[in-house]
């Protein structure tokens, strides 16, 4: 076999060329591949599966659903388009990516959905299927035939196939299982271990019976041979080096096997979309491992349920996205007023209103931070990596009980979906609440025996004999008592608010990545930490002095950032949130609206940072923050160098 | 309190609790509000069955009637307008060994938290919820309330109020799994006592609408009823709320409803002429959520995490 070149600039029209010649596999460092079919044709689960069998075989790999917004749009329309996109390559694979390498589609018109999202650049291969061709109707036959001289004059490298013909021969109804026969024909373009995407076929369909495995499993065989045979791509990507055994989810599952890990008992919640599936994993999984999730009648009920438990001494945790956390606010500043411990989920969507339900957006952190009536400390924390959605969820159980305070923990549509392997955890006593304390309280302590320094206090649980306090939202004293004069409502609010403070005190000042110090620096938080980094490592490897950060502590805020920003000469954030362009009409420096963090980091440091943002969405290309950090570079050339500001 | 053992001997037991121990802050409702007499009845209950004031929550929304929890001894929740169901099922979700009390207004109860009202009465976990129907929104100074009769005048319906109040008690028995409904009045503690004592010896949520006098605002509103015995309709059934001599000789309008007849009831809530106090419906086999939400207590530490790394083993590679 040849040596082929490294590099992700290989596209595979140019593997083509190159494997036709004899069929050699060519060795390329990573592929982009995605699916793409109406929606019900199965095009995830098939992705799934060799994004699966992909991390099996040690590659780095992210997916990322294409979700339409209906369940059952119109057949072959652009709005409809629903898939997946695999990004899997010989190292650790942290975003989805630009552009992609290689598409199957089963009809042409859903290919308009994603040329729209720029989802494809010249030389991207497609595999279409060809069926439409053919079809009885004539404006779908010109349809097919106008777009694959489109695609053409686009400089996609369309290549026909009659997949359904070729499934015919192994299942009647070859629409519902052409996936599988997608799936087989990737497995020979790339290379995948035919035997364990049997077992993987096997093991996705555990639940049928062994004749749907076996047909499943003879469509993923028909589809290798039929790729063998008469598709001129193939390829290696070589495994990276990890050790260990690895966790292969979504970040909504390891959200929800963090809540199960981090010895919560209870979930209460109500369906809402990008959230919701956390509580389907956790529906099966949960009351295995003791735990309760109760669906509510509304997102009220749900975060009041939570709160219930958790004022009973059972920490709980509510899960929501945008509107519903809309809702929930009055219960969250109850929580924060009356200290009790609470772990809030928000999976953020495009808003505002009903929005964008199944679109990434970075919207809620300054609802996170302020949507209460009055002074409402609380935590906030933003997930950066399916890892986090896991990890942070058991920190946030500790943080709400040692700080007696609602937790919110952020992340969004892009984590939610998006698979990405990890370093399995240990599960270990320590991560466990404690039992309930239901010893006696001493009666002299006041059940908000507030630490003047920290104000931090133990809170007495029902049960405990001696504690019998009533809990209220009403401005009281440190025995609970209503009080409206005006320095128990001062007092109070110094210690909820000295809270965050402490906390901050025990916080490091977050990595820099790249060099201390620079022309610009890019400050990120959230899901799009792998693009911004690898944006910033492209960029570094042309030379350009850019670094980044990536914050995970919102509130309190991450220490030392005024430090760290004065060593580079123009900061700006990078968020998928609203902002206005600098250059829009009326906008200038004094009523511009700048994107969230943006604003948190200009209160807090006083230095003049700058930002860009966008609300289409999509997940951030890594292309895009590349074309960010060079429009920076080129005002801090013209002498915007504005943190001296 | 003396307890007979085993073996005939008396043993006195550690803690006996007397009423004071039940009574929390200095009450501030109106001199002569109706709520008073419901919180003496639920502390005698609490006094007679000896609950541990620590395995006692009392649980409340917003309004006049929702500063119940203060004036108990017990622990207590004092939360958001509306939202003291929601709160009550999620403390009773993991902890069914509390006792709870729920008191909600009409404006809480019917209005602002009617959501929830269906659905805890649905999930019908285990507590006792009163209702404290003065008709009026007494605590922002008598606005109309969901409950206030046509005519009612207030200061958002100075012409009188136009729609048809909320039947609580019809409504409560359309709802999905109810399994005790029951009315009383505030200025007849014997029978508000025979009620709440039977409310809380039901397992599952009790309902009672309790006609509470507001001196302040609606002094006048069941003036009628209070000084007419005869507009009473005193239920009877062995079954039911206990009627005794006192209360016979008084009420003299009596029927022995039986509490298992739900259609009954539901004819009953709608009386045209009296108010029907004691038992409407009643039903001990009602599935109560509580069996359900607490499912896995039992479980240790080592085997939950033995259950969570069997839940990853499925995603690990």
């Amino acid at each position: 076999m040849k040596t082929a070149r490294e590099g992700t600039d290989r596209t595979p029209a140019e593997g083509h060329a190159a494997a036709t010649a004899g069929k050699e596999r060519v060795e390329v460092s990573e592929q982009i591949v995605e699916i793409v079919s109406d929606s019900g044709e199965g095009a995830q689960k098939a992705g799934q599966t060799f994004g699966a069998v992909s991390a099996k075989m040690g590659n780095g790999v992210w997916t990322v659903e294409i979700i339409p917004a209906e369940i059952k749009p119109p057949a072959r329309s652009k709005a409809g388009a629903s898939g997946i996109r695999v990004r899997f390559g010989s190292h650790y694979v942290t975003n989805m990516g630009d552009e992609a390498n290689l598409v199957v589609a089963f009809n042409e018109q859903v290919l308009y959905g994603r040329i729209e999202q720029h989802a494809y650049k010249a030389g991207t291969v497609i595999l279409l299927e060809s069926k439409w061709a053919t079809d009885s109707q004539d404006t779908i036959r010109t349809q097919y035939a106008e777009a694959v001289e489109d695609f053409r004059n686009r400089g996609f490298v369309v290549h026909e196939l009659p997949l359904e013909e070729a499934c015919r021969d192994v299942i009647g109804d070859s629409r519902v299982g052409k996936n599988m026969f997608v799936l087989g024909m990737l497995c020979e373009i790339y290379d995948r271990d035919l035997a364990r995407t049997l077992d993987e076929v096997a093991f996705i369909f555990s639940k049928k019976k062994e004749s749907v495995i076996r047909v499943n499993q003879s469509l993923v065989r028909a589809g290798y041979d039929y790729a063998a045979a008469n598709v001129d791509l193939r390829f290696r990507i070589p495994a990276w080096p990890h050790k260990g055994s690895q966790l292969v989810m979504n970040g909504n599952q390891a959200a929800g096997m963090g809540i199960m890990a981090s010895g919560m008992e209870l979930v209460a919640m109500y369906p809402i979309t990008p959230a919701t599936s956390v509580s389907h994993f956790l529906a099966d999984a949960f009351p295995r491992a003791g735990g309760y999730i109760h669906q509510a009648e509304d997102e009220i009920a749900a975060v009041g349920f939570a709160i219930g438990s958790s004022y009973a001494g059972k920490t709980a945790c509510t899960i929501t996205s945008g509107p519903g956390f809309a809702l929930k606010t009055e219960f969250v500043g109850l929580a924060s007023m009356a200290e009790i411990p609470l772990v809030i989920l928000l999976v953020q969507r495009g808003g505002p209103s009903t929005g964008l339900p199944t679109k990434v957006e970075q919207g809620e952190l300054l609802a996170g931070l302020h949507a209460s009536p009055g002074d409402a400390p609380k935590i906030v924390l933003a997930a950066a990596t399916i890892e986090e959605c896991y990890s942070f969820i058991i920190l946030a159980r500790r943080l709400a009980e040692a700080f007696r305070t609602p937790v919110l923990v952020l992340t969004d549509a892009n984590l939610a979906t998006g698979v990405q392997p990890f370093s399995r955890p240990e599960v270990t006593r320590e991560q466990f609440a404690p039992p309930i304390d239901q010893s006696p309280w001493d009666e002299t302590v006041p059940p908000y025996d507030w630490d003047e320094k920290t104000g931090v206090s133990a809170r007495p649980v029902p049960g405990q004999r001696g504690g019998e306090y009533v809990l209220t939202g009403l401005a009281h004293t440190r025995w609970s008592k209503v009080a409206y004069d005006p320095e128990s409502n001062q007092h109070s609010s110094d210690m909820r608010s000295r809270k965050l403070a402490a906390f901050q005190s025990t916080l490091k000042p977050p990595k820099v990545h790249g060099d201390p110090e620079g022309d610009l620096l890019v400050v990120g938080w959230g899901s799009t930490l792998g693009s911004i980094e690898e944006a910033v490592d492209r960029a570094r490897a042309r030379g350009t002095k850019v670094s980044s950060v990536h914050l995970r502590f919102l509130s309190p805020l991450e220490p030392g950032l005024g430090e760290i920003f004065s060593r580079f000469r123009r900061v700006v954030t990078v968020e998928l949130n609203y902002s206005d362009p600098p250059e829009a009409p009326f906008i200038g420096q004094e009523n511009r609206r700048r994107a969230h963090l943006a604003r948190i980091l200009r209160e807090r440091t006083l230095v003049n940072v700058d930002c860009w943002s966008v609300v289409q969405g999509q997940p951030l290309p890594p292309a895009k923050v590349e074309d960010v950090i060079r429009d920076q570079i080129a005002r801090v050339e013209e002498g915007d160098a504005t943190c001296s500001a | 309190m003396f307890g007979l053992m085993k073996d005939g001997l008396l043993e006195v037991l550690e803690r006996y609790f007397t009423l004071e121990n039940y009574e929390g802050g200095q009450v501030r409702w109106c001199p002569g509000c109706g709520d008073s007499a419901i919180l003496s009845a639920v502390q005698r209950i609490c006094r007679d069955h000896q609950l541990p004031p620590e395995k006692v929550v009392a649980v409340s929304g917003i309004g006049c009637s929702s500063r119940f929890p203060h004036y108990m001894g017990t622990y207590g929740f004092h939360g958001l307008h509306g939202r003291a169901l929601p709160v009550a099922c999620g403390i009773k979700s993991r902890r069914p060994d509390l006792k709870i009390w729920v008191a909600t207004g009409d404006g809480d109860c019917c209005s602002i938290g009617a959501g929830h009202w269906m659905h805890a009465i649905r999930y019908n976990m285990d507590m006792t919820v009163m209702l404290f129907d003065n008709n009026v929104y007494a605590l922002t100074k008598k606005q109309t309330s969901p409950t206030s009769p046509r005519g009612f005048k207030s200061n958002t319906s100075p012409q009188g109020s136009w729609l048809p109040p909320v039947n609580a008690v019809q409504a409560v028995l359309g709802f999905t799994n109810v399994s005790f409904v029951a009315q009383t009045v505030d200025w007849n503690p014997i029978h508000l006592h025979a009620t709440l004592e039977a409310a809380y010896r039901h397992r599952g949520t009790s309902f009672i609408r309790i006609l509470q006098r507001c001196p302040t605002y609606t002094a006048d509103i069941f003036a009628e009823v209070q000084s007419d015995p005869d507009r009473i309709l005193l239920l009877t059934h062995e079954d039911g709320v206990a009627a005794d001599a006192t209360l016979k000789r008084l009420y003299k309008n009596q029927m022995a409803h039986d509490p298992a007849d739900l259609a009954g009831a539901r004819a009953l809530a709608d009386h045209p002429e009296r108010v029907p106090i004691g038992l409407f419906y009643r039903n001990p086999d009602a599935l109560v959520y509580e069996d359900h939400t607490s499912e896995g207590l039992g479980m240790t530490v080592d085997e939950r995490i033995e259950a969570v790394n069997r839940a990853m083993d499925k995603f690990a590679i």
